[in-house]
């Protein structure tokens, strides 16, 4: 039986710092639910700390952090390091928003496994989760 | 993925409080992996301490703010809470949205805390299947006290009592008479009735008709009667949020009766007769599909039904006749 089981995907997603634009990040948890997998919606406000001891206690496999006011680049690395801190290297890091194209490759160097932007299809993003999982 | 998962290791870290061997042991539970039976065989022993309160009542009554305020007051006294929080699953895809951590943000850094969300998996009753399992996992990590909150309950998702201690339903002013009050079911399973949100209109009558529906149940001598504490859980000011104090005395007192009396005892032999029925059904099950795997009954059986040849009573009694003797 439990051969036949296929592991749900979990996903947490969220913002962080003082960035107070949900809206893209819940169409996006929709659409991710809507594809078959649990998302856990941290809300709004997170903390580098918070959202990893989240993504543990949860046991997630994807961690999706959502961008809009222009703090992508300070809050990255610390996300980063907390996980690295934390051994959390069987997650998969993901990152959407609103940013300038040119900051894209220094997030991915910064750790983000991917980046997808404003207008990203949400074939593409369930596609890359399937497929991307690190366990 | 394909190495074998060391389940010895694994429920050492967990009782050692490791959070990262404590979620993924929650996660073999939900995904039914095999090391479960195993696993739960080792961590059985050291539960059964804890103080479990279960939550339920209707979405958006206030169980998760009510539950962010007894962490806090738990977490006054010094103990150790865990939270299992649960929330329906899509019929449709299989998705869900868990969103009741975003209420308990004020415990996101607190390593005392441990907070686990869940979604119900097409299990109904108001919990998920692998609920039973996960209070006693977090158990075993070391919480003195566990919370679960259900999915969004209406009238019969009951299942809550049959792992909680002690009960909160959470009620608002507006939904319904005495007439709604009276009725069987969740209304049945409260130790404690939370009128939340009774800053709201409608609030003193709503509280009227949860006590006169109570004052015309019967109780036997001893037994606990159920409380109504009205409280507001969410406020601007600190001044705002009202009558946590008195649910958290309510549940305390709840507590102290039970240790009183041998309910405690009777509490925890129903919940292992209800546990021991569900996974002799679930093993039942699965050892009776796993024999007719390949011999191609099976797919008989179920064309037969549909074509009328055949009902699932005769099926069933056929095919029980061939794994079980029964005692005639």
């Amino acid at each position: 039986m439990a051969e036949t089981k296929k592991k749900k995907i979990k996903v947490l997603v969220t913002k962080v710092g003082l960035d107070g634009h949900d809206r893209g990040v819940k169409v996006v948890a929709s659409l991710l639910k809507e594809a078959g997998m649990e998302v856990i919606y941290l809300g709004m406000f997170q903390t580098p700390g918070g959202i990893v001891k989240a993504a543990i206690d949860e046991d997630v496999d994807v961690i999706g952090v959502s961008y809009l006011s222009g703090e992508h680049l300070v809050f990255t690395p610390k996300i980063v390091a907390e996980m690295k801190k934390n051994l959390l290297d069987d997650v998969l890091l993901v990152a959407g928003g609103t940013f300038p194209v040119e900051d894209i490759p220094t997030l991915e160097e910064m750790g983000i496994d991917k980046v997808f932007r404003a207008g990203s299809l949400t074939d593409t993003i369930v596609q890359y989760i399937q497929q991307n999982l690190k366990r | 993925m394909n190495k074998r998962p060391d389940i010895d290791q694994m429920v050492n870290r967990l009782f050692s409080g490791d959070r990262r061997a404590t979620a993924r042991l929650i996660t073999w539970v939900e995904d039914g992996m095999e090391e479960t039976r195993e696993a739960m065989r080792r961590i059985y022993p050291r539960t059964g301490k804890a103080k479990i309160i279960g939550i339920t009542g209707a979405g958006g009554a206030g169980k998760s703010t009510l539950t962010d305020h007894l962490i806090r007051k738990f977490r006054e006294q010094d103990k150790t809470v865990g939270v299992v929080l649960v929330d329906p699953s899509s019929p449709f895809s299989g998705g869900a949205f868990l969103g009741d951590r975003i209420r308990l943000q004020n415990h996101s850094q607190d390593d005392g805390v441990y907070i686990r969300s869940m979604a119900s998996r097409g299990y109904l009753g108001g919990l998920s299947r692998a609920t039973y399992d996960v209070i006693r996992i977090i158990e075993a990590m070391g919480a003195e006290v566990v919370i679960v909150e259900t999915l969004g309950a209406g009238q019969d998702e009951i299942d809550v009592i049959h792992i909680a201690h002690t009960c909160l339903l959470v009620v608002t002013p507006g939904m319904g008479d005495d007439i709604q009050a009276m009725k069987a079911g969740i209304m049945e399973i409260a130790t404690i009735i939370v009128l939340n949100k009774a800053d709201l209109e409608g609030a003193n009558a709503c509280l009227r008709h949860l006590n006169t529906t109570l004052s015309a149940a019967s109780f036997e001598e001893g037994e606990w009667v159920p409380k109504v504490i009205p409280t507001v859980s969410v406020g601007g000011k600190p001044q705002d949020i009202q009558g946590i104090d008195e649910l958290i005395s309510a549940i305390q007192e709840h507590h102290a009766h039970l240790q009183k009396t041998d309910a405690i005892d009777q509490i925890k032999s129903e919940r292992v007769e209800h546990e021991l029925g569900l996974i002799f059904k679930d093993e039942l099950q699965k050892l009776i599909f796993k024999g007719l795997k390949g011999t191609g009954r099976k797919k008989r059986y179920i064309e037969n039904i549909v074509k009328g040849k055949d009902d699932p009573y005769s099926v069933v009694d056929e095919v029980l006749k061939t794994y079980i003797k029964t005692k005639e």
